[in-house]
């Protein structure tokens, strides 16, 4: 057996630096954000900052949670996603088991409806949606934001779920049919608990957009009523132009990031595959 | 029997998902078609008027769509060759048997999952020309003499809004590609292996041309996602010629002129554009899989 040469250890050594820098160059920005969010000011605006949180304050989160607003923003955001995922869901089910179980004979022209409405741009219906919310008096309401960002999280679900259900065995269902089980029933009671983990993802997929939007809720909202978390952190200002509040706005930011980042690292296996499902039956 | 009563469940169960379509993209869609043909404000305050293709006349010749434009399709090529050839280099370092790969796969989903507007703030902070950390490593390294001021100067901003969206889009691509790369049979690699076929030839022979269905599906999502940029570039800069988008100028005809009429008219031209790109993609995909035949 040969040895190893000194080539093989130059290349580990090369890979493992590739590897180091692919971690930093990832988690690099989101840990300067946390920790400027527990510094002093003074420490955040020195010449040479201090590569951990010493001295450490909770004054930003303070400042951040000291006025109602955003309290008021985050719920917003919570009422919007949650809604808009539910709703989704819901819809996304029945019509991913009719498209991917029934026979269903204009399936394809439904489905092809489905995949062009996930390309198209969102800014492109900006006035007409405009439109749409003023004539209905959702305008500035949060059925109105839940139902515009129905255009962007039905199909994605719509598309994901169908082949979630095309991937179920055939067996099952027949068994529940020669049982005398209806097609609702087999729905709710067989096919439904075994789309279990895909609902997961897919509710994740579509909460993580909704909560994440910023062209809509900013265009479709006005004052703090409705207002989402994107918008508020967006729009956090000083008591001038020239002062931005930078330790509170990291603040808000890490208070927003945080369940997002801990969502994604537990269900880490089902986002990736259902990401990838999204994108490669494509 | 059971077919039709099937056939009718499922028209049932797809009729509320098609009623939500029509309603909040077939009608929004129709509304733009029809006031980009018209004169119109978006309070209503002045009558709505008919006046034909003289909206799509002003936009041919409206150097500030031309402007987005050229903005637009600069940060989309740019971004999205940065971004496929980090994510390619992601995948292939994940898709590798190492200790640790989880690590680095759980690392490059922080970028994926934190808000557009979020990573926008957070890096608007680290490039601030003054207290930014960027400019700190850059002048104490010795890199740079004096600091830069990335989002102030019309020659880097542009550039700066490239390199955010690269940081967050490009696990996105990664992940794919390493669906992709996943998908490929390790045998064939065996095989070149006992042919005596090096790592690097066998990137080039076997790994890219095994990757392209993949590669061009991604590229495709990418391409289309990089088009309607408006989150990083709105909230870091602004309204600003030196990076205003194709979105961000559609809002501005729309909200900020109150131009119902020829904002819609926008709207239909960069709808236009992403067709000319789907198409082309299609075009370029159709042939690469009857080449391969």
């Amino acid at each position: 057996m040969r040895t190893k040469g000194l080539g093989y250890y130059a290349g580990r050594v090369l890979f493992y630096a590739l590897v180091v820098f692919i971690v930093i160059y990832s988690v690099f920005p989101f840990y300067w954000a946390v920790i400027s969010s527990f510094k002093t000011s003074d420490a955040l605006f020195s010449s040479n900052p201090s590569f951990l949180p010493i001295p450490f304050t909770l004054t930003h989160y303070q400042n951040v949670f000291s006025g109602a607003a955003f309290g008021r923003n985050l719920l917003n955001s919570l009422i919007v996603a949650g809604g808009a995922t539910l709703i989704c869901l819901v819809l996304g089910v029945m019509a991913a088991y009719a498209l991917g179980r029934l026979r269903f004979p204009p399936k394809n022209a439904v489905l092809y409806i489905v995949l062009a409405m996930t390309m198209f741009p969102q800014v492109s219906v900006l006035s007409g949606m405009f439109v749409l919310l003023r004539e209905t008096g959702l305008f500035n309401t949060h059925a109105g934001l839940i139902l515009s960002y129905l255009l962007f999280t039905l199909p994605f679900t719509v598309w994901v779920l169908t082949g979630y259900f095309r991937g179920l065995p055939r067996e099952l269902e027949e068994a529940a049919y020669v049982d005398g089980a209806t097609p609702i029933q087999t729905l709710l009671q067989v096919m439904l608990p075994l789309t279990g983990p895909g609902l997961v993802t897919t509710g994740l997929l579509a909460f993580i957009a909704a909560w994440n939007e910023y062209l809509f809720a900013l265009t479709f909202t006005i004052g703090n009523n409705v207002r989402t978390v994107p918008v508020a952190i967006a729009s956090f200002g000083g008591a001038t132009p020239f002062e931005i509040p930078w330790g509170s706005i990291m603040a808000a930011s890490v208070v927003v990031t945080v369940p997002l980042v801990i969502l994604v690292l537990v269900f880490q296996q089902r986002i990736v595959a259902g990401l990838t499902a999204g994108a490669v039956k494509g | 029997m059971l077919t039709v009563r099937q056939t009718r469940l499922a028209w049932l169960l797809v009729l509320p998902t098609l009623l939500v379509v029509a309603f909040v993209a077939g009608y929004p869609l129709a509304q733009v078609f029809y006031y980009s043909f018209h004169r119109a404000d978006i309070s209503f305050v002045e009558p709505t008027e008919f006046v034909g293709f003289k909206n799509y006349l002003f936009l041919l010749q409206d150097p500030d769509f031309r402007g987005a434009l050229w903005n637009t399709l600069r940060f989309t090529f740019v971004s999205v060759f940065l971004e496929t050839v980090l994510g390619l280099a992601i995948a292939l370092v994940i898709h590798s048997n190492f200790k640790g790969r989880g690590i680095v796969r759980a690392a490059i989903l922080i970028p994926w999952a934190i808000p557009t507007v979020v990573s926008a703030k957070m890096w608007q902070w680290m490039l601030n020309d003054i207290y930014g950390v960027i400019n700190v490593i850059l002048v104490n390294t010795g890199l740079v003499a004096n600091k830069i001021a990335f989002l102030a100067n019309p020659n880097t901003v542009l550039w700066a809004m490239v390199a955010v969206d690269v940081w967050k889009t490009t696990p996105f691509m990664a992940l794919l590609l390493l669906a992709g790369l996943q998908l490929i049979p390790s045998d064939i690699y065996e095989a070149a292996d006992i042919d005596g076929a090096s790592k690097w030839q066998q990137f080039w022979t076997l790994t890219l041309p095994l990757l392209t269905p993949a590669l061009v599906v991604a590229l495709i999502f990418r391409t289309l996602d990089a088009l309607r940029v408006f989150d990083v570039i709105f909230v870091m800069v602004g309204v600003n010629t030196a990076t205003r988008s194709l979105a961000i100028y559609n809002r501005q005809t729309l909200i900020d002129f109150q131009d119902l009429g020829y904002g819609s008219t926008v709207s239909v031209a960069i709808l236009v554009i992403i067709f000319i790109f789907v198409f082309l993609y299609m075009r370029v995909a159709g042939r690469g899989v009857r080449g391969e035949d």
